[in-house]
């Protein structure tokens, strides 16, 4: 929405030359050309009832409400009849009057309100929509109090589940397309239209295609009645009671806005905020629904302490005391393993408490197949840099290639934005993948083959591989950026690869991670080779600033170990503090599990009972976001800060627990609140010393050098992740899992679509039913963690893995 | 010096009014032992009302509680399953609380129910000795079950389809729960 500015700006109004005025309701206002009548009444402050229109949708006209009387269309003629503001562009001089000053635009609008209201049934009393209704408000505002109509009302079945999570009721909707627009426009699953004509006209679904949308709890928020409506939220609660927090969702990296709705201590449901610089008004499923987790009954409540192998509930004092002394005299050989779910100020805290409590560099974010390549990529190209690459850098790129990164499945937000910029300027996608998965093609995105392992040669050499490479290599250049996910992790040379690529091209780059916390890890210091703000452990000097901002006499001055190596050496350290990992994230969870047991002690920091807990010794229960405030770092660099949803009383997040931890080991932290580690963080600031090296790894074998089946895995949005508990709904929607390998390769097997497949190491195997698509041989796909297809625990493999595969009847 | 009349005649005529009201008819109540009935449209305890199948009436729609001036009451929705229905309809109230240590009986709840779900009673006597036994619960709340009334859940039972249900009963007093809402 392009609105000039209609205050008094001389400068602003001589650099756009191509306003015009028009005088609405005897108001002269300034607007760019070809802006709607709509929005130039909105900016002249005059509101006009409207139900389909929608300012990051097409225009439509399909609901008839904004009706306008045109006395001057701005050649001197008047229009005949009342026009739909919403589809009528001005012109320079024309005259609009609407119903503040029009009789006949207030009665062509009262007129068509009572028309919709003619099917729309009386049961707003039990309508979720009831209370913040367009509807229920404009019938008001724009409405006849009495209604003429007595005849008997068309009535259709209510209400039918267009998908596990939406509901539909087809009476009480005004035909007004902004779901089946923005299903089509903005999240590219058209399986929802207009279907029949006339009185019968209504919503419909394809029945052989299941209306399948990361995205379609944004068409539920949209409906400006109460057709649509979400089934984790049916009867749950009336706008009045509902206390709304403005706040940021957790489950990606992209800091979506959101506004969380809670009553009695309670949240009720999330809704999209409006964040023009980040999500829009849009936001994925996940970040809508999956917010039950926290009140699943596995919740931890109170600290644990292990005695005689057996766990006992314990005061916070004597927990804190007990651990305190452990790890006091495991100062020096302790380690710390933070996962992707801390706030920046937590993640920092981590990072102090690792370097001043225990004196020690052995501290990791990435509870995820990881490499001292990519520690050493972050350290050189993302730790430190501030606001990189933004959202709207991606809208307006003229091409963008992905590497290791499944927008829609790992960054929704990131999609959407991509898809935004495809359909409106043209943007280009490539992918260096194994795959087209549905995202990319809704991306019109090209594919540049690549088997798993291979990326790295295939970054290295885009026209090796083949017609598709070579149109990404001639589209990249300096109005390109390159996305790189943590996928890329499992692949040699691949970080440095793709950074090469950058620097040859004058392309950006940006790395997309996954999780909400990594990037405000990273910046934090949550890696054995970096101290906050992308300060090197290996620089004196960086060093001598940190100590002198945080008065200690000195820091470890070598590179811990990674998460790797501190599960490889967990045996021989003599105290392990684990927060927020999950055990099934790690490449090798049986090792992982192992490790565990063998630590001598573990501390663990988590919100739920966790395969970490089963093994620790003692155990502080912290508390999920919703009670704590904080800010995630987003992948662009940016914070998004976000206030305390749920005021519980005696609340311990991370933060205060780590603080009262240091205090009881006699030292200090230096603060014991979110806000406290924020601002000494923020005075800490960026360094702008001396960076780290860009990697220079060699890249693996090139496209067709092994012919072992490999495979091809990753993430999807909706899986078993232990976030999505409680949300029946929503897990419901999730993609249903299928392998997915090339016709040369099925022939090989001898499987054809829908056939059963087993994919197996030595660890385990997996079955799932075939999908036959356009990949590199000797190559299968699976979901990383989805039902029946948990890659990392039954199989114990990872991106790039090999892998042995049969026929399910074999 | 007072006079005569002063001294003399004035007490006595002071008990004037003493002696003629020993001889008219008291007005002491003989609360408890003798209760007096209420003027027929007092403002008294609520009362949840059912259908004559025994169905509930309310909805579930917390109109109620958003009229409610003095926040007194508390109500949660939920869905009428297949094999669980409460209520006719979609929804049904799966809690509802009058809190009668704020209610000031005003009444405007009964004026919001769309349903006539919600009516007063005449019952004036809401004391208790704790703050629990004064939050009324839907089970406190809700009508006796008259003949013919069966104990929820059940399905509809009145007339074979949703709108005979309802255009069976438009007696007096179901009248303004269907049909003319928009009036």
């Amino acid at each position: 929405m392009t609105i000039a500015n209609n205050t008094v700006n001389p400068s602003a109004e001589v650099e756009r030359t191509d306003l015009v005025t028009v005088t609405i309701d005897d108001l002269e206002v300034k607007v760019p050309k070809n802006t709607l009548a709509i929005r130039a009444a909105e900016q002249a402050g005059i509101q006009i009832p409207r139900f389909c229109d929608h300012p990051l949708l097409e225009p439509v006209g399909a609901c008839r409400q904004c009706l306008v009387e045109v006395p001057d269309a701005g050649n001197g003629r008047g229009m005949p009849k009342p026009q739909a503001s919403c589809t009528l562009a001005v012109a320079d001089g024309m005259v609009i009057r609407t119903q503040v000053t029009s009789p006949v635009a207030d009665k062509a609008q009262h007129g068509n309100m009572e028309f919709l209201l003619i099917n729309h049934p009386l049961d707003c009393p039990v309508c979720d929509k009831g209370g913040e209704c367009p509807l229920q408000n404009q019938a008001m505002s724009n409405g006849y109090g009495e209604t003429r109509f007595h005849e008997i009302k068309r009535t259709f079945p209510k209400p039918i589940n267009i998908s596990a999570e939406v509901l539909l009721d087809r009476e009480r909707c005004v035909l007004c397309a902004r779901c089946t627009r923005f299903s089509e426009q903005i999240a590219g699953d058209p399986f929802i239209a207009l279907i029949e004509r006339g009185a019968l006209q209504q919503v419909g679904i394809y029945e052989k295609e299941p209306f399948e949308s990361y995205f379609s709890g944004n068409a539920i928020q949209i409906c400006p009645v109460g057709a649509l409506t979400s089934a984790a939220y049916r009867f749950r609660s009336r706008p009045f009671d509902l206390v709304s927090v403005p706040t940021v969702a957790e489950h990606d990296s992209s800091g979506a806005a959101i506004r969380a709705d809670y009553r009695r201590g309670k949240v009720m449901r999330r809704l999209s905020g409006d964040d023009p610089e980040v999500n829009e008004e849009w936001i994925s499923d996940r970040d809508r629904f999956a917010f039950n987790y926290a009140t699943t009954g596995d919740r931890l409540t109170h600290p644990l302490i292990r005695e005689d192998g057996e766990l006992r509930p314990a005061s916070w004092p004597e927990a804190l005391n007990f651990a305190a002394e452990k790890l006091t005299a495991a100062r020096g050989s302790a380690a710390v393993l933070t996962g992707g779910r801390l706030t920046l100020e937590d993640a920092y805290a981590y990072s102090k408490f690792a370097r001043v409590a225990l004196g020690s560099n052995d501290i990791d974010f990435r509870s995820r197949p990881h490499s001292p390549e990519e520690a050493d990529f972050l350290a050189a190209a993302v730790a430190g840099t501030g606001l990189g690459t933004t959202f709207g850098d991606l809208e307006r790129a003229g091409s963008i290639l992905l590497a290791g990164f499944e927008p829609e499945e790992e960054a929704p937000t990131v999609f959407l934005r991509l898809r935004k910029g495809v359909r409106k300027n043209g943007t280009k996608v490539f992918t260096v993948a194994s795959l087209a998965s549905r995202g990319v093609e809704k991306l019109s995105g090209v594919v540049v083959p690549a088997a798993p392992g291979t990326e790295a040669a295939v970054l290295a050499d885009l026209r090796s591989a083949g017609e598709t490479g070579a149109a990404a290599k001639e589209s990249l250049g300096a109005d390109s950026i390159i996305i790189v996910g943590e996928r890329l992790a499992s692949v040699p040379g691949a970080y440095s690869a793709a950074l090469r690529l950058a620097l040859d091209t004058g392309a950006q780059l940006a790395w997309i991670p996954r999780r909400a916390g990594d990037r405000g890890a990273l910046e934090a210091g949550c890696l054995p080779g970096l101290l906050p703000g992308g300060r090197l452990v290996t620089d004196p000097q960086a060093r001598v600033d940190l100590q002198a901002a945080w008065g200690v006499d000195s820091l470890p001055g070598t590179v811990g170990k990674d998460t790797g190596e501190i599960l490889a050496a967990a045996g021989s350290l003599q105290a392990l503090v684990v927060a927020g990992v999950e055990i099934d994230d790690l490449p090798d969870p049986a090792a992982a599990l192992a490790a565990l047991e063998a630590a001598p002690f573990v501390v663990s920091f988590e919100v739920r009972n966790s395969q970490v807990t089963e093994h620790a010794d003692v155990i502080f229960p912290v508390v999920p976001p919703a009670e704590k405030d904080g800010t995630f770092m987003n992948w662009e660099g940016r914070e998004r800060s976000f206030p305390v949803v749920l005021q519980v009383p005696a609340a311990m997040p991370d933060v205060r627990a780590l603080a009262a931890l240091t205090q009881e080991m006699g030292l200090s932290l230096g603060f014991s609140t979110a806000a406290a580690a924020k601002k000494e963080y923020d005075e800490l600031g960026r360094w702008d010393g001396d960076r780290a090296q860009e990697p220079t790894y060699q890249a693996g074998p090139a496209l067709g050098a092994f012919d072992s089946t490999r495979l091809s895995t990753w993430r999807m949005l909706i899986d078993d992740s232990r976030s999505n508990d409680g949300e029946p709904h929503l897990v419901a929607t999730a993609r249903k899992p299928v392998a997915k390998i090339s016709l040369t390769t099925s022939r090989r097997v001898g499987v054809t679509d829908g056939d059963e497949l087993v994919v197996s190491t030595d660890a385990g195997s997996i079955r799932l039913p075939v999908v036959v698509t356009a990949m590199p041989d000797n190559v299968v796909w699976l979901p990383t963690n989805s039902a029946d297809s948990h890659v990392r625990r039954s199989l114990h493999a990872d991106h790039g893995s090999i892998v042995t595969i049969a026929g399910g009847n074999a | 010096m007072a006079s005569v009349k002063e001294s003399l005649w004035d007490p006595v005529a002071g008990f004037g009014v003493t002696f003629r009201t020993m001889f008219r008819k008291v007005f002491t109540e003989e609360y408890p032992f003798d209760k007096k009935p209420t003027a027929p449209r007092f403002h008294g305890r609520h009362q949840l009302n059912r259908w004559p199948d025994g169905l509930e009436k309310c909805i579930g729609c917390e109109l109620c509680a958003w009229a409610c001036p003095a926040d007194a009451i508390y109500v949660e929705g939920a869905d009428n399953t297949e094999g669980g229905r409460m209520s006719p309809g979609e929804r049904y109230g799966r809690v509802y609380q009058i809190n009668y240590l704020r209610c000031i009986l005003c009444g405007l709840c009964i004026e919001a129910c769309p349903t006539r779900a919600l009516t007063m009673t005449n019952e004036y006597e809401l004391a208790d000795r704790s703050r629990e036994s004064l939050i009324y619960e839907k089970k406190d709340l809700l009508a006796p079950l008259l003949p013919g009334m069966q104990e929820p859940p059940h399905e509809m039972q009145l007339g074979a389809s949703e709108k005979d249900y309802y255009l069976g009963l438009t007696g007096a007093a179901a009248a303004p729960a269907e049909g003319g809402g928009n009036k």
